[in-house]
């Protein structure tokens, strides 16, 4: 399942990373604590969060995740939206919960 | 093919908290060493960087790499952890509440840094800082362009 049918079944808006939605997703984590991400997301996971501030950039590089997706209508921090452009990892928005995009998300990659 | 640099790290300034660990994990890319160790050395760094953004005035990280390994020494002038053992535990934090609504002070920072690395040294002094010695290996010498020899010897 590629990241770009996540975008349009779910109606994500994409905030920025948009020449990086071919990519592969083998999975997702779902959480707000940067080292509880670092230590259980795997590559070419989408990360769900609430949080906008910059940080959660260099989370998702490290750990080579497919794309963030903020969820409740979170808004990227300007400096979060400026790093993640250029290190090309894709910024997704949608005004539902955590809980319901998860959801959506594990349904459509699990076998 | 070897990397040897410092980096200066400032403690509170949790806008620049990562910068370092992006430089460190470009020059690990850029000596050519495979993408798991580059990334586990990363990670460490990463980890070591945010302790001393969060619990230190300043601190320093020096990374040395060649083909084989990546060795990182994270040190800090900062308040020093009373009881390391009690610190490892995943979950235990001191980080204050404005540390944790950043998403930092999850309590897996150093659990993390152990995780991820093959070798792991720490020591601290109450009100002095911490030093934390960790290496990666490459655990994939035969793809090292620069080391055709390690293809012949790696079984």
């Amino acid at each position: 399942m590629d990241l770009a049918a996540i975008v349009k079944a779910l109606n994500l808006k994409v905030s920025c990373g948009g020449s990086a939605l071919n990519r592969e997703v083998k999975g997702g984590y779902v959480g707000d604590l940067l080292s509880d991400v670092i230590a259980n997301s795997q590559e070419g996971h989408v990360w769900i969060t609430r949080q906008i501030h910059q940080n959660i950039v260099a989370v998702a590089s490290l750990k080579d995740l497919a794309a963030i997706i903020l969820v409740q209508g979170s808004e990227p921090a300007p400096d979060t939206l400026e790093k993640a452009t250029r290190e090309g990892i894709p910024i997704l928005i949608t005004a539902d919960p955590g809980f319901e995009v998860a959801g959506k998300i594990y349904r459509m990659i699990s076998p | 093919m070897h990397c040897d640099k410092s980096f200066s790290v400032e403690g509170g300034n949790f806008q620049a908290a990562g910068n370092v660990s992006s430089e460190i994990k470009g020059l690990l890319k850029k000596i050519g060493l495979p993408k798991d160790t580059v990334r586990r050395a990363a990670i460490v760094c990463y980890e070591s960087e945010i302790n001393i953004v969060s619990y230190a005035k300043k601190g320093q990280i020096i990374v040395h790499a060649d083909d084989r390994s990546v060795q990182i020494e994270a040190t800090d002038e900062g308040s020093g952890i009373p009881d390391i053992e009690q610190a490892m535990k995943e979950g235990y934090s001191t980080a204050t509440a404005q540390v944790r609504e950043m998403g930092f002070g999850a309590g897996m920072g150093l659990s993390n840094m152990k995780r991820y690395s093959d070798d792991f040294f720490i020591s601290s002094e109450v009100g002095v800082g911490t030093y934390v010695k960790m290496v990666v290996f490459n655990l994939d010498l035969k793809l090292m362009p620069d080391h055709p020899q390690w293809v012949d010897t790696y079984t």
